[in-house]
């Protein structure tokens, strides 16, 4: 029996996202979830990890895609990809810890990709911070802008597919701004493949 | 209409598509969603009911018994020391034979304080005369509620309907929304046998002698057992108005054959893990992974927990050489509790299996999925190690 | 007859600095204490400590002059709130952190 899954069935990407309470990281993740079942994704199940929580908190997230329904709802532990919604995150929790080989880190950072040293995964970036301010959003609102770099760094999901749940979403708090958003930091996310 | 939305939000609008009528509630982690829904769809006329804020779970339950014996259709949800703080309620309902739905999402019990899920809530209440139904996904949260609604009105007794506090209160999956006219047809309004009339005045469950009596007509009036002894009838019937109530619900919605337990890969299995809840999805996993190692085993999700289906579990159970009871709860001084009742149900069967009792989760503690494997592996393969006593899974080795 | 005296273990918590973590992380912003206003410090002498007896999270020190401990501090702000000087600003934790505020210029040329 292979363990390296930790008992995860294959055909699951596990995507653990990682924000700061007060941020909406579950409404990303929630979001995306929404845009794979819509894309054909039978299977979508996102669990927060729960406890005390407060604005500012550090706060994680699984998210599990897969064509067939899904039936494990404990935590992530091999993620194949991480979303860090505060690239401050970083100093504080161990967001990488479980990241297989080759995988993913999606990061809210005013940093280029290659100013990360995370050894043979990918590393892509967007300034999601400044990208919202910029799409007409008040100081801080980055759930919509990372769902845009997620699309275009996983290719899991297209820009098109998740415009429709953010539109839904925000609808009466700012949908274009926040639609805005994903699509810049879509367009503007920088990715390197380490090798 | 598929929507992907927590488990207290399924549940809600559950309770929406039934028409509820009168829902009283007091907030609790990790219910309050749920409630909080519900009020909702109340302020936006998207129900038709009155939603009662009360100062507790006691008297949210009171409401409903209230409201119940009017002829209203009620509903009320809670978890852990909020379903305690209702426990002679809980009885008062059921003796009342009231058809009020609750749901429960489990939730640990103080002391030490928690938030987080396990069973011990509901298992403690396991003898107040309340039919407990368990979902594993949001899907039979939903359809849940709804014939819970239906079987409550058929056999006059209330349903506790239970879900994973967090595990399936919070977390986020696709599922359907009936159409509102299909359950209108699966679940016609509330008629109540009986129902509190000024223009007939009585008074009713009012302290009622050990012998039968004659009443004011003449008539034989039943005494405090026998009115206690159909509760325990009316439960009784519940295990096979509920098979009826679910062929129904699958020719309506196409779904959810499973009234009783749900089986997974059991048709050939030496080895079959038995447990409530979401658990049993996460063992599906689990079940595949061995099965590729050759290990002949299954895991059946047991759906109703009172009435005990016993035939039922009799039926998937006898015959195999080993049976792993997981539960996240137990009666204390002695064993699970599912351990004790499958233990008593196959007492009598010739070709029992072996029986291990896995205690795990309490208070929330992460199941892993290698601790699993671990412990079912075991199970098969070195039975003789394991024995009766409760096992627990998840216990820090430096501490416990 | 001589009972044994059963110890057992029940969940007790006391107080002390960082149980829940390195709080002072959540903030967004902080509070700076003007010690030209703040009583105790103009007066040289243990007065007032409004905000070292409202701090949810005892982070001020009841001294002269007070000091909070940035490590924990939360900034949820009821000190600059309920100080009588008005001695208490909140400022914003952008200001205080380190060269990572600096973004890159190469991202914003589109």
């Amino acid at each position: 029996m292979n363990m390296e899954n930790h008992g995860l069935r294959d055909d699951i990407v596990a995507i653990r996202w990682h924000g700061r309470g007060g941020q909406g990281a579950i409404t990303a993740a929630r979001l995306v979830a929404e845009a794979a079942f819509a894309s054909g994704y039978g299977g979508a199940v996102m669990t927060p990890t729960f406890g005390t929580e407060r604005r500012g908190a550090p706060v994680m997230t699984s998210l599990k895609i897969a064509r067939q329904k899904i039936y494990d709802l404990s935590p992530i532990s091999r993620p194949d990809m991480v979303v860090v919604l505060d690239h401050l995150l970083i100093e504080e929790a161990d967001v990488t810890a479980g990241l297989k080989e080759g995988g993913l880190i999606v990061i809210n950072s005013p940093r280029l990709p290659d100013a990360y040293h995370f050894d043979g995964m990918t590393v892509a970036t967007a300034d999601v911070t400044a990208i919202a301010a910029e799409a007409g959003l008040p100081m801080g609102i980055v759930n919509t802008g990372i769902i845009g770099a997620f699309a275009k760094a996983s290719g899991l999901i297209s820009l098109d597919t998740v415009m429709t749940p953010i539109q839904r979403e925000f609808h009466g708090k700012r949908p274009t701004e926040n639609a805005e958003s994903a699509r810049i930091a879509y367009e503007r996310t920088q990715i390197n493949m380490t090798a | 209409m598929y929507l992907i939305e927590s488990g207290n939000v399924a549940a809600a609008n559950g309770v929406k598509l039934a028409r509820a009528q009168v829902i009283a509630a007091y907030p609790i982690t990790p219910q309050t969603p749920l409630t909080e829904k519900l009020s909702e769809f109340v302020d936006a006329g998207e129900m038709d009911a009155q939603y009662i804020p009360v100062e507790s779970e006691h008297s949210a339950m009171s409401v409903c018994i209230a409201a119940s014996s009017t002829g209203a259709r009620a509903f009320t949800a809670t978890s852990a020391n909020g379903l305690l703080y209702m426990n002679e309620q809980l009885h008062w309902a059921a003796g009342a034979r009231l058809p009020i739905v609750m749901c429960v999402v489990n939730r640990g019990l103080g002391a030490p304080w928690t938030v987080w899920n396990d069973h011990q809530d509901a298992i403690a209440q396991r003898d107040t005369g309340w039919i407990q139904m368990y979902a594993c996904d949001h899907q039979q949260i939903i359809d849940s509620v709804v014939k819970a609604f239906r079987l409550a009105e058929t056999v006059n007794v209330p349903v506790m309907v239970c879900y994973d506090g967090y595990i399936l209160s919070h977390t986020y999956m696709p599922f359907e929304i009936p159409a509102t006219e299909t359950v209108d047809a699966f679940l016609p309004p509330y008629s109540p046998v009986y129902a509190l009339d000024p223009a007939e005045p009585a008074n009713l469950n009012t302290v009622t002698l050990p012998n039968t009596r004659p009443n004011v007509r003449g008539e034989m009036a039943p005494g405090y057992m026998e009115i206690r002894h159909d509760l325990h009838t009316g439960i009784r019937r519940a295990i096979d108005v509920l098979q009826d109530i679910d062929r129904d619900f699958y020719t309506a919605f196409g779904r959810n054959g499973h009234s009783h337990i749900e089986p997974y890969r059991c048709e050939d299995a030496a080895f079959v893990a038995i447990c409530m809840g979401s658990l049993s999805y996460q063992l599906r996993d689990v079940i595949d992974l061995l099965r590729e190692d050759g290990l002949s085993v299954g895991v059946a999700g047991l759906r109703l927990y009172r009435p005990f289906p016993d035939q039922s579990v009799v039926d998937i159970l006898a015959g195999r050489d080993v049976v792993m009871v997981f539960e996240k709860g137990l009666s204390y001084g002695n064993e699970g509790a599912l351990y004790a009742d499958i233990k008593s149900a196959l007492y009598n069967c010739t070709d029992r299996p072996r029986l291990h009792n896995y205690i795990l989760g309490l208070g929330g503690r992460e199941i892993r999925t290698r601790d699993l494997i671990d412990a079912v592996r075991t199970s098969c393969t070195r039975p003789e190690t394991v024995g009766g006593v409760p096992h627990w899974i998840g216990l820090s080795p430096e501490l416990a | 007859m001589n009972s044994a005296h059963h110890k057992c273990r029940i969940s007790h918590s006391e107080p002390g600095p960082g149980d829940g973590g390195r709080t002072g992380s959540w903030r967004v912003v902080r509070p700076v204490i003007d010690l030209e206003k703040c009583i105790p410090s103009k007066k040289n002498k243990l007065a007032c400590f409004t905000c070292w007896l409202y701090c949810p999270d005892g982070v001020i020190s009841r001294t002269v002059p007070p000091a909070i401990d940035y490590e924990y501090c939360k900034g949820c702000e009821i000190c600059a709130e309920e100080c009588p000087a008005g001695a208490i600003t909140m400022v914003s934790e952008a200001e205080f952190l380190a060269d990572e505020s600096q973004p890159d210029e190469s991202q914003k040329e589109k």
